[in-house]
């Protein structure tokens, strides 16, 4: 037992300092080398194209299955369904929206990432990068880094918009509440603080996305079945972090007032 | 000129390199044989430093590679190699004439414009024509290994690496590739080291063959000499590998 516990620890302890290492030297080379544009166009529009049509589709489900179970739940209370743009709109732009986004881009393109860059690693193109004058962190990492940190912000702003727009649908459509009421009860309540509670979080997530899943694309090992073991492990490691990620920032952002 | 001193490189307290020294003389073709795993590949890699041996210097034009920090200094060592990687190591992301001119951008100061012109000569110099829009995919073996060596030779290095150029080609594609070994020497007056277990090649186009065995340079001299060692070990992996 003690032995196991001794294992993890070192392999906790392993797989951190060779993560710090990387993003040490990413940081490094940002400062230091020239930034390849065209790769960060490339991977923005891939991080942002590439999910948009789920992160909609699964934000609009949100936002509609929110109105409905607050509408009759309240409904059940109250007689009346009460205050669902608030709960929706709440939910969904402090919450649902920016974890719900993360999690679909983890699973759509952080996995993308990972096996790409597993690949790479294992047909050599990547030592090739060296003899080529550059390096992994400026071709690689940086513009991936860069595209979360602009895609997934963006992404979220969609996904706020939509998610309400499927509430007020369902609000309207079965509950009967106006779009005045809807929108009165959203707005009347929520101040920019709110919104910027959700936004700060996208950036914590786009950071550990591109993190964990080019960490486990630059040191897979072990042939096509090492690149496949190391996207799983990426897309399951990127999960937790974000729900852990989330408490906490949530929890500093509260002690800044950002609530 | 390349000096190697005392490099050892261990692997799970296992010696791959064991303090192997060798000279490689400017302009001549240095080829590495010896049996699958035997640690060639470590050898090449660890002289531009893509692998961190344990020991040893690795003396290049009167620079240490070994013992350099910074990947400034480490760069500035490397842009005086190609290296042309056992499958290719093409990106797939990118076409061919995108492939062939990628070092161009880091390495030289060519014109950005002049990228296309410099990736299409390259190319024909390895034979190959009106492919520069091709994806990698719609390449054959062969093709791919030509076309990795374009990308190699774009930036004029002064020392070409290849590892395994010959390995999962069919006969006439190998001999392709080791005429154009033999030509890039000769045309460009570059120095090549080639790690290979294609013994045909190693001892047609070599100006020496070093024969490698449990971490060691067992032999270091001509085709011909080699061809008549009497080392068992060259003897038994020469004619066996014949056969």
């Amino acid at each position: 037992m003690i032995n196991k516990i001794g294992k993890i620890t070192i392999d906790c302890a392993f797989h951190l300092g060779r993560c710090y290492l990387m993003i040490k030297k990413m940081f490094f080379w940002f400062f230091h080398s020239k930034l390849e544009k065209r790769e960060v166009f490339k991977q923005t529009v891939r991080v942002g194209v590439e999910s948009i049509g789920v992160v909609l589709l699964t934000s609009l489900f949100t936002g509609m299955v929110l109105a409905l179970q607050t509408g009759y739940t309240s409904k059940n209370l109250f007689n009346e369904p009460l205050y669902v743009g608030t709960v929706v709109g709440f939910s969904l732009i402090k919450e649902l929206a920016p974890v719900l986004t993360a999690v679909v881009v983890t699973g759509r393109v952080g996995s993308n990432i990972t096996a790409e860059i597993g690949t790479m690693v294992i047909t050599e193109q990547v030592d090739a990068l060296y003899t080529l004058g550059t390096n992994p962190s400026t071709y690689l990492l940086i513009p991936r880094y860069l595209a979360f940190l602009i895609a997934l912000p963006i992404l979220t702003l969609f996904a706020n918009v939509i998610g309400i727009l499927g509430g007020f649908a369902v609000s309207y459509i079965k509950l009967g509440i106006s779009s005045t009421v809807y929108f009165d009860d959203i707005f009347q309540y929520m101040e920019v603080k709110d919104f910027i509670h959700g936004f700060i979080k996208t950036f914590f997530f786009g950071f550990a996305i591109a993190t964990i899943s080019s960490y486990k694309g630059l040191y897979a090992s072990g042939g096509a079945e090492g690149v496949g073991k190391a996207t799983t492990d990426s897309v399951v490691l990127s999960m937790i972090f974000i729900f852990v990620i989330d408490y906490f920032v949530s929890s500093l952002l509260v002690i800044f007032g950002i609530t | 000129m390349i000096e190697v001193r005392n490099l050892t490189k261990i692997y799970s307290s296992q010696k791959i390199l064991d303090n192997i020294s060798v000279d490689i003389k400017d302009g001549e073709i240095f080829t590495i044989i010896g049996p699958s795993g035997i640690g060639k590949s470590t050898f090449l890699k660890s002289i531009i430093k893509l692998i961190n041996p344990e020991y040893g210097k690795v003396i290049i034009d009167g620079v240490d590679i070994l013992s350099l920090k910074t990947e400034f200094e480490i760069q500035n060592v490397r842009k005086n190699f190609g290296y042309l990687f056992q499958g290719g190591a093409l990106f797939d992301s990118l076409n061919v004439w995108e492939n062939v001119s990628f070092g161009l951008k880091y390495l030289t100061n060519i014109d950005e414009k002049k990228y296309f012109e410099v990736a299409r000569e390259k190319l024909e110099l390895v034979g190959l024509k009106g492919v520069e829009y091709k994806k990698i995919n719609e390449l054959s073996g062969g093709m791919k290994k030509r076309v990795a060596l374009a990308r190699a030779i774009a930036h004029n290095p002064k020392y070409i690496l290849y590892d395994e150029p010959t390995t999962g080609l069919d006969p006439i594609s190998s001999e392709v590739i080791t005429e154009l070994i033999k030509e890039m020497s000769l045309k460009l007056k570059v120095t090549s080291i080639v790690v290979t277990h294609d013994i045909k090649l190693a001892l047609t186009i070599s100006s020496r063959v070093a024969v490698l065995n449990a971490g060691k340079f067992v032999e270091v001299d001509t085709p011909q000499n080699i061809k008549n060692s009497s080392n068992e070990f060259v003897r038994d992996f020469i004619s066996t590998s014949f056969i």
